[in-house]
């Protein structure tokens, strides 16, 4: 086997707490997301287990209602913002190098700012919750007028969700500037791996859609404090006009945090299929395509708000529109997987997981997408289950399943395979008990953020707890999981997976503190997907 | 695409995390500030003063290195992607308030001025019978919260001058440009200067116009939504305007210094991207904000 690195010249590392503070280097800053994308879970997690706890049963148990709420709304900004987008980024930052051979990323210095504006911004968004008034409490879409009666901690929400702007579009800059600038000689577009592709088509999601909900908040800021009505009818605006900006941002979002996903699915499963991509040229085409319609659906969260019945119209096809290159995707997925010699290591069941709990996730989304439907199932259990299967069946599998699949590449060492197939079905089962009896509740008619509910509603949700706190515990096994790896175990070959394809497989394990410092000369071998 | 020089990585450096350190005092400071809570302004100030201190020292090792011929042309191509996809971002925020102004002036006063059927004119219906859609707006459908105002800026007084102002600075600093690529010294200091004084008279008359609509015309950030998308629009604008002039000044104080060369002047030419995109804006502005 032969592998690319040079170990002629000095690898040094800087050392002691500089080098994690002034880091420049790619897989360090990588490491330093994930780290904190793995904490931010946590964090975030036992969010979910105080709403899941507070639903075990009807009436009001444990918390009360505004802290329920505020629980639900820094639950899904530290699970998006904190946890999802962090985790993919820091992905990136440790393959994408490696995979064009690039010597770091374009922009080393600004990509350690990107990193460290993450725990500062958390530290002014979880510091709301000890406020005068509560944390916000209004739902992660901060739908003014509702929003504008948060207490102290309304600046300092505004400010975080423009400080976490800020690293989002620095981080994508970073990402598109070194994947169009520092591909090695041979690696053209079109042999990068999908994985790139899906980073540097999210990128452009980034720096198109974060500014305008910068400038959605910024409004919000001014309306309650300068006495601007952007969102006030009596001025001669419009509270819907919030929900248009917000969501012309949230639906490009949620693409942010599914396509880094679909990258690492489409680098999974020709690995232990053993066979090629499926149809790359139409996997990078749809998800352009993907990507370009997302800027066009947003108001299909907004149904019940009363649009003129020609937008009602436009954003239902334009939604189902997106089924069709989301449809290509999967169609290639499982033809990849099409009489290959297929092996079920733990990364490939979390990415086969994904394959089919995303498509559920999709087909609620697609009902949820016709507008006479939409109007029965809105701000239901049912919208809960469908992002909740998209997300977290869906992009949080993928998530475990790409640091599964690059663990030993990282640290060295294999993970204990037994323990990573128990992490997975327990997380199977246990997201499954979560998540499915709440479509039953949805279109029953529970109504979602509210901490209470009616008496037919209680035995799917205590199902529902049951499996919530399972798949939280479960994941305390993920964490000792990767610990055990990341201390020692059996060495790690450079090509860990024999039927894994890419750059990255002929660099050593671990891989070394600096690689590609030159450009690497290709083969025709390397260069496969 | 890659050449076979080495991509030059800094060593690690301090500056990005007292950058966060610093926008993290800034915002703190400034929530502080809304809250009313005590010491605000000293934590915004000190959060303010760290960023300058960050963006000078920052830029000064940026500038040491490239001095030192550290960049390739490859790191130089990084710098061009960076500053142009970063333009794009500003583009998309600014397309925010265009997109609230358009939204008010298309969809919102007329549903409120009971145009439309179904629930649209429920609110004029049932709520401002007496409400008239009109453009600018200066009653407000419920004048009780709001400053009714006499009279908004005229496109072709202040505004028609500072679009004047503004193109023209667009072409010294092309003039600059050129200069520079002929190696002419003096007069790419000259254009650069005129650029930076086109820049600070823009503000002043924006400055201007700003005390002519508070004092005269009543007309405040608390006019209904004319007053909102108005101020906040030409606000953001202007301080762009004052951060491009800002920049300009730098570079200007740069070539006074000796440094770029003609073929290599990033740092120039990212600012005058920057200025040709505040420029682009303001065209926008002026057609859509004051003349339309
Ligand atoms: C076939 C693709 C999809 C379709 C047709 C679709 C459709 C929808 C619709 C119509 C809603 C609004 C439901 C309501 O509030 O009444 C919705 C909500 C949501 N979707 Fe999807 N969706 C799709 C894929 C995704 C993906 C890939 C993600 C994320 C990875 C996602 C995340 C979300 C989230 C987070 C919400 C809830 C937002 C909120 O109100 O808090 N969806 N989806
Ligand atoms: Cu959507």
């Amino acid at each position: 086997m032969s592998t690319l690195a040079h170990d002629d010249h000095h690898d040094h590392k800087p050392t002691g707490l500089k080098r994690w503070f002034f880091s420049t280097n790619h897989k360090d800053i990588g490491t330093l997301y994930l780290i904190f994308a793995l904490t931010m879970f946590f964090v975030g997690g036992s969010m979910a287990m105080i709403i899941r706890a507070e639903l075990f049963q009807p009436g009001l148990q444990f918390v009360d209602p505004q802290f329920y709420n505020s629980m639900v709304t820094v639950h899904a900004l530290i699970m998006i913002f904190g946890a999802v987008m962090p985790a993919g980024v820091g992905l990136a930052n440790w393959m994408i190098p490696l995979m064009i051979g690039a010597p770091d990323m374009a922009l080393p210095r600004m990509n350690n700012m990107s990193f460290w504006i993450l725990p500062f911004a958390f530290a002014l968004l979880i510091s709301t919750l000890f406020m005068e008034g509560g944390g916000p409490a209004g739902g992660w879409t901060m739908y003014p007028p509702l929003v504008l009666q948060t207490g102290n901690a309304f600046p300092f929400l505004i400010f975080a969700i423009h400080f976490l702007g800020v690293s989002s579009i620095m981080g994508a800059i970073n990402i598109i500037a070194t994947v169009f600038n520092m591909r090695a000689p041979g690696m053209t577009l079109m042999k990068m791996p999908l994985f790139v592709w899906t980073w540097v088509i999210t990128s452009f999601l980034l720096i198109a859609a974060l500014p305008v909900l910068a400038g959605g908040v910024t409004m919000l800021l001014t309306d309650k404090y300068f006495g601007t009505s952007f969102f006030d009818a009596a001025g001669g605006g419009d509270p819907v006009l919030f929900q248009h900006i917000f969501w012309f941002f949230g639906h490009p979002e949620v693409y942010i945090l599914a396509l880094p996903a679909f990258g690492i699915v489409s680098q999974v499963i020709p690995a232990f299929a053993r066979k090629p991509l499926f149809g790359y040229a139409s996997m990078v085409y749809a998800t352009a395509s993907i990507a370009i319609l997302s800027f066009f659906v947003w108001a299909h969260h907004m149904f019940t708000v009363g649009l003129p019945i020609k937008g009602e119209l436009f954003f239902m096809y334009a939604t189902m529109l997106i089924a069709v290159p989301t449809g290509v995707k999967v169609f290639n997925w499982v033809a990849t997987m099409w009489k290959g010699a297929m092996t079920f290591e733990t990364p490939m069941l979390f990415s086969i997981a994904f394959v089919i709990l995303f498509t559920i996730g999709g087909f609620s989304g697609l009902m949820l997408g016709i507008t006479p439907v939409d109007f029965q199932y809105h701000d239901t259990y049912f919208v809960v289950a469908h992002f909740h299967y998209v997300l977290l069946t869906g992009a949080v599998f993928a998530l475990m399943s790409a640091v599964y699949y690059w663990l030993p590449k990282w640290t060295g060492y294999m993970y204990d395979e037994r323990l990573g197939k128990i992490h997975f079905w327990l997380s199977l089962i246990s997201s499954n008990v979560l998540f499915f009896p709440q479509h039953f509740l949805g279109l029953a008619g529970m109504p979602r953020r509210i901490p209470d509910y009616n008496i037919q509603f209680a035995d799917f949700n205590a199902i529902s707890s049951i499996g919530g706190f399972a798949y939280g515990l479960t994941q305390l096994l993920f964490v000792y999981i990767v610990l055990k790896c990341a201390l020692g175990g059996k060495k790690a070959k450079p090509r860990v997976w024999e039927g894994a394809k890419g750059l990255e497989w002929y660099v050593p394990s671990p891989a070394p503190f600096h690689t590609f410092e030159t450009p690497p000369k290709l083969t025709k071998e390397m260069l496969e997907h | 695409m890659a050449s076979q020089e080495i991509y030059y990585v800094p060593e690690g450096s301090k500056w990005p995390i007292v950058g966060s350190l610093s926008l993290f005092i800034t915002f703190m400071g400034g929530a502080m500030m809304f809250n009313n809570a005590p010491g605000a302004l000293y934590v915004l100030v000190l959060g303010l003063a760290a960023l300058v201190y960050m963006f000078a020292g920052w830029f000064a090792d940026v500038i040491s290195e490239s001095l030192a011929g550290k960049y390739s042309k490859q790191v130089d191509v990084s710098f061009r992607m960076g500053m142009g996809w970063f333009i794009l971002s500003e583009v998309m925020f600014f397309a925010a308030f265009f997109g609230a102004l358009y939204y008010a002036r298309v969809f919102s006063i007329p549903w409120l001025g009971g145009e439309g059927q179904g629930l649209h004119n429920g609110t004029h219906e049932f709520l401002w019978p007496a409400f008239q859609a009109m453009w600018p707006m200066n009653v407000m459908p419920d004048p009780s919260n709001y400053t009714q105002y006499k009279d908004t800026i005229p496109a072709f007084g202040i505004p028609a001058i500072n679009t004047a102002l503004l193109l023209t600075s667009g072409v010294t600093c092309t003039f600059a440009h050129w200069a520079l690529k002929k190696e002419q010294r003096k007069s790419l200091c000259l254009w650069l200067a005129a650029t930076v004084l086109l820049g600070f008279i823009f503000v002043g008359f924006q400055a201007q116009e700003y005390v002519h609509a508070y004092k005269d015309l009543d007309l405040t950030l608390n006019s209904g939504i004319y007053g909102s998308t108005f101020f906040m629009l030409t606000g953001f604008h202007g301080f762009h305007v004052t951060m491009g002039a800002v920049m300009l000044a730098v570079i200007l104080f740069r070539s006074m210094k000796g440094h770029f060369s003609n073929k290599d002047h990033f740092a120039f030419e990212a600012v005058a991207w920057y200025w040709h995109f505040v420029d682009v804006v303001w065209l926008g502005l002026f057609i859509f904000v004051y003349w339309v």
